[in-house]
């Protein structure tokens, strides 16, 4: 075996499972992040992780597991890797476990399940109601391990903005700006791994981290890796809905017993306990008798648009339904949800133990991203990988609760493997490559930064990004129509305009936090035409895409990943066939 | 709450490490269930003071929004505490924001907390493992003891024990009760336990636990309830025990 360096960019869960895995395997690992690894989105998972292990005798099985995966996802996903993940999964808590994650457990000492949406098993592992939270200290304590030992290297603080390409189009490196100083530099790689996560900024509102821009997959989509079903966005059932962010009210809540409901009588301004069962509006349990509460994410939020916009039963004659648990005994809420409880308690200042909670829908996962192939993760881009939420392969047209940590780490397993394996049959390594490709691209970064800082224009980033939010979340999350989606990808191109007339308001170089921002901000306004222009393209509904224009799922035409390439500022989408060679589609319902 | 109402707000302000502080003041419009968080990005998009100055936008840490990614730490009218949480309704104004004073200050109200994981590292805060592959299940762990770790790893490693604790200052090594309370939590764990003996000698190393003078600041200002002097002393005595079993079978 050859030592081989491989770049890591991202240290949510996958990035930091790859780093474990590369590592690991004797090679050794840059790992660049925007944050500390330990304060990455990962964190704000709250529900658990799937896996069947069947410790409660109800007949699952990883097969179960990978049928509801791919139902949930309306059959848009490759399915191999789907069933690779499945069948790991029981592998992957016990991995979890073994490194000292506090899983809940059972009386004999064992780990507890819970029931999530779109599954009618006992699936999902958790650690309280901050799951995402202790998996990810768990790997950051592992990787760690492996820096005290000098086998990884962190760069915390740098951001990455693009990949080195060498004369045949092969990835050799990144080039990372540093947060602090506005330092921009090459680093050289054998092989490079992206795990940068979701594009939750682009949306503006939403329950991401601030970190989730998308911009590092934009800048590697602009430099011609290929992107997949863009269109393809889950929006939350519930979230409390925030000036700054939404945050999240998991949908383990339902999982332990949670009801939504509205009052019956439209604009009903009663205190809600005092509204009696027969003038409550069950309407999940009520249209959906076999799921209730837990049918997936899509399916709920389009019942709650339903309920609020169409029937006009929102809360106050706002855009808002109950999510109650005062009917659930406090103890158990407290072991078992406390952490998101608490959230709520927080930020809204009244206890859900005895208050039924205010949500609304807020944009939450991206299931497209970065194309990657069948089996290594390797986008077309050779030496670039993608694990993660970044990348497309794993949810198809809509994420099963619970499923993205498992996706995250299994993820970051295989591109852990296939990176390192990948640059064993290197000819030439990247100190090899000459470094006229790292100085090219380094000076072509440095002078996007130079103007930047010294341009005098009237455009306000922060505008420019609450406009694109906006446009966003009104046109292109829960319905979507075409006119609509026609007017906001021009709108978004205005902003595309606009952009070039920005004004910083700091010039300086030491710490200044507008001009990384705004260097993102043109890879988001990429990523929402590109967004908007899939969903544009995709004539029928499936999993989280919903037009009313066209409201089934047509596989005749759209069992297809619309795949997009960039070209001189112009999107070129493909539609490619998506491999169902082990479940036949069938039709996806969850009224019984 | 009446609408047109504004919200003022004071920022001690630094260019950088070997710059002079100076406040700046803002105005702000009012809006309902606003965060500090939200005044920054208000003043980001509007880096103008109340007296017509045009300034830089201020310079702040902050990801997940929600208090469990640890970022947003700053003193708050004198409190030590996440600006996330710091909801605007419930602050007296003006609304008074400093960096926090016991990490090096890099810009505005951002400090270089590096120093905390660091001491992870030097503590030996993991649990080993064999390998990432699937050998077999962990340890089964009583509902009770893992109730107890789960409490402990919530830790978001903000720093708000460290910023109010009156032994870490310059003089001082002290790691802080944050890096104590993972020891302790380390240490629970079975597999853990099993090199519990060099966390426990890196404990009583420079910096550790002797040096806390049990003020139990630390507790006060913890925003997830942590238990910090309890895991503290805790940490206190296995070091202690630790110490007298080697020196009996040295």
């Amino acid at each position: 075996m050859r030592p081989a360096r491989v770049i890591l960019i991202g240290g949510g869960l996958a990035g930091l499972m790859a780093t474990i895995r590369v590592a690991e395997l004797g090679h050794a690992v840059d790992l660049f992040s925007v944050v500390p690894v330990r304060r990455s989105h990962s964190v704000c998972a709250q529900g658990g992780i799937n896996a069947a292990k069947d410790l409660k005798g109800e007949g699952d099985s990883t097969w179960q597991h990978f049928d509801d995966t791919v139902y949930g996802g309306d059959f848009l996903q490759n399915q191999p890797l789907v069933k690779g993940m499945c069948d790991a999964a029981p592998g992957i808590i016990d991995l979890l476990d073994r490194m000292g994650v506090t899983f809940n457990r059972t009386a004999e000492g064992l780990l507890d399940f819970r029931r999530f949406g779109g599954t009618l098993f006992n699936r999902t592992a958790f650690a309280g109601a901050t799951t995402g939270q202790q998996l990810l200290y768990a790997l950051d304590e592992q990787v760690r391990l492996f820096e005290a030992q000098g086998r990884v290297r962190k760069f915390e603080g740098w951001m990455f903005v693009s990949a080195v390409l060498d004369e045949a189009g092969v990835c050799r490196g990144v080039c990372a700006a540093n947060l602090r100083t506005a330092e921009v530099r090459t680093f050289p790689a054998d092989a490079v791994i992206v795990a940068t996560g979701g594009l939750g900024a682009v949306f503006r509102h939403s329950t991401n981290s601030m970190a989730c821009t998308g911009s590092a997959q934009s800048a590697l989509f602009q430099q011609g890796a290929y992107y997949a079903n863009p269109e393809m966005i889950q929006v939350h059932p519930t979230a409390i809905p925030g000036e700054d962010k939404c945050r999240l009210i998991s949908e383990s809540v339902r999982g332990e017993g949670g009801r939504v409901w509205v009052p019956k009588t439209p604009g009903d301004t009663r205190d809600p306990r005092s509204i009696p069962e027969n003038e409550r509006y069950y309407f999940l349990e009520e249209w959906y008798p076999k799921y209730g509460n837990l049918v997936p994410r899509d399916v709920a939020t389009r019942a709650i648009h339903k309920v609020v916009y169409e029937e006009g039963l929102g809360i106050d004659g706002k855009p808002t339904v109950y999510l109650d648990v005062t009917h659930l005994p406090r103890e158990m809420l407290t072991r078992k949800l406390g952490g998101v409880l608490e959230i709520y308690e927080k930020f809204v200042g009244l206890d859900p133990r005895d208050h039924p909670m205010k949500v609304f829908p807020a944009q939450h996962y991206t299931m497209g991203g970065l194309w990657i192939d069948n089996e290594k993760q390797a986008t077309n881009i050779p030496g670039l990988f993608a694990a993660g939420e970044c990348e497309y392969q794993y949810h198809g047209a809509n994420r099963l609760g619970a499923n993205s940590l498992l996706s995250c780490i299994y993820g970051g397993m295989v591109v852990g493997k296939s990176s390192t394996q990948y640059t064993q049959g290197l000819s030439a390594d990247s100190e090899s490559t000459s470094s006229g490709v790292f100085e090219s691209e380094k000076k072509r970064q440095e002078e996007i930064y130079a103007r930047l800082r010294s341009q005098e224009g009237d455009q306000n980033p922060i505008t420019i990004w609450k406009e694109m939010g906006e446009l966003m979340t009104q046109y292109v999350t829960v319905t979507r129509k075409n006119k609509d989606l026609e007017a906001a990808d021009g709108k978004l191109a205005d902003l595309q305009e606009r952009y070039k007339r920005i004004n910083l308001a700091d010039t300086e170089r030491w710490g200044n936090q507008s001009l990384h921002f705004t260097r993102e901000l043109s890879n988001m306004l990429v990523l929402a035409r590109l967004i908007t222009q899939g969903a544009l393209l995709r004539d029928e509904s499936r999993g989280a895409h919903y037009k009313p224009e066209f409201p089934e799922r047509d596989d005749e035409n759209w069992l297809r990943t619309t795949r997009a390439k960039y070209e001189n500022g112009n999107f070129k989408f493909q539609l490619d066939p998506v491999d169902t060679s082990l479940i036949t589609p069938r039709k996806r319902s969850y009224k019984s | 709450m009446a609408e047109g109402k504004t919200i003022l707000i004071r920022i001690k302000r630094q260019a950088g490490p070997d710059q002079p502080a100076r406040w700046e003041e803002f105005s702000l419009k009012w809006r309902p269930s606003m965060n500090v968080i939200a005044c920054l990005i208000d003043i980001a998009e509007n880096p103008v003071t109340t007296g017509g100055q045009k300034t830089t936008p201020v310079s702040y840490e902050a990801n997940c929004l929600e208090e469990v990614c640890g970022a947003c730490a700053m003193v708050i009218n004198g409190r030590s505490r996440q600006a996330c949480s710091a909801l605007v309704d419930q602050l007296e104004q003006p609304i008074q924001i400093e960096p926090m004073s016991k990490f090096p200050l890099v810009r505005d109200l951002v400090v270089d907390r590096s120093k905390m994981f660091h001491n992870l590292k030097r503590m030996r805060c993991w649990v080993p493992v064999d390998g990432t592959y699937a050998i077999g299940p962990g340890p089964r762990i009583a509902p009770e003891r893992q109730q107890v770790a789960y409490t402990l790893s919530r830790c978001i490693m903000c720093g708000n024990c460290l910023e109010v604790c009156p032994k870490v200052n310059e003089h001082s090594d002290f790691v802080g009760a944050a890096i104590l309370n993972q020891v302790r939590l380390f240490n629970l764990h079975p597999t853990g336990a099993m090199h519990s003996h060099e966390r426990l000698q890196a404990v009583r190393g420079i910096g550790g636990v002797q040096d806390c003078d049990n003020a139990q600041n630390c507790v006060k200002a913890c925003p997830k309830s942590i238990p910090l002097t309890e895991s503290n002393n805790d940490v206190n005595r296995q070091a202690i025990r630790d110490a007298l079993i080697g020196w009996i079978f040295r």
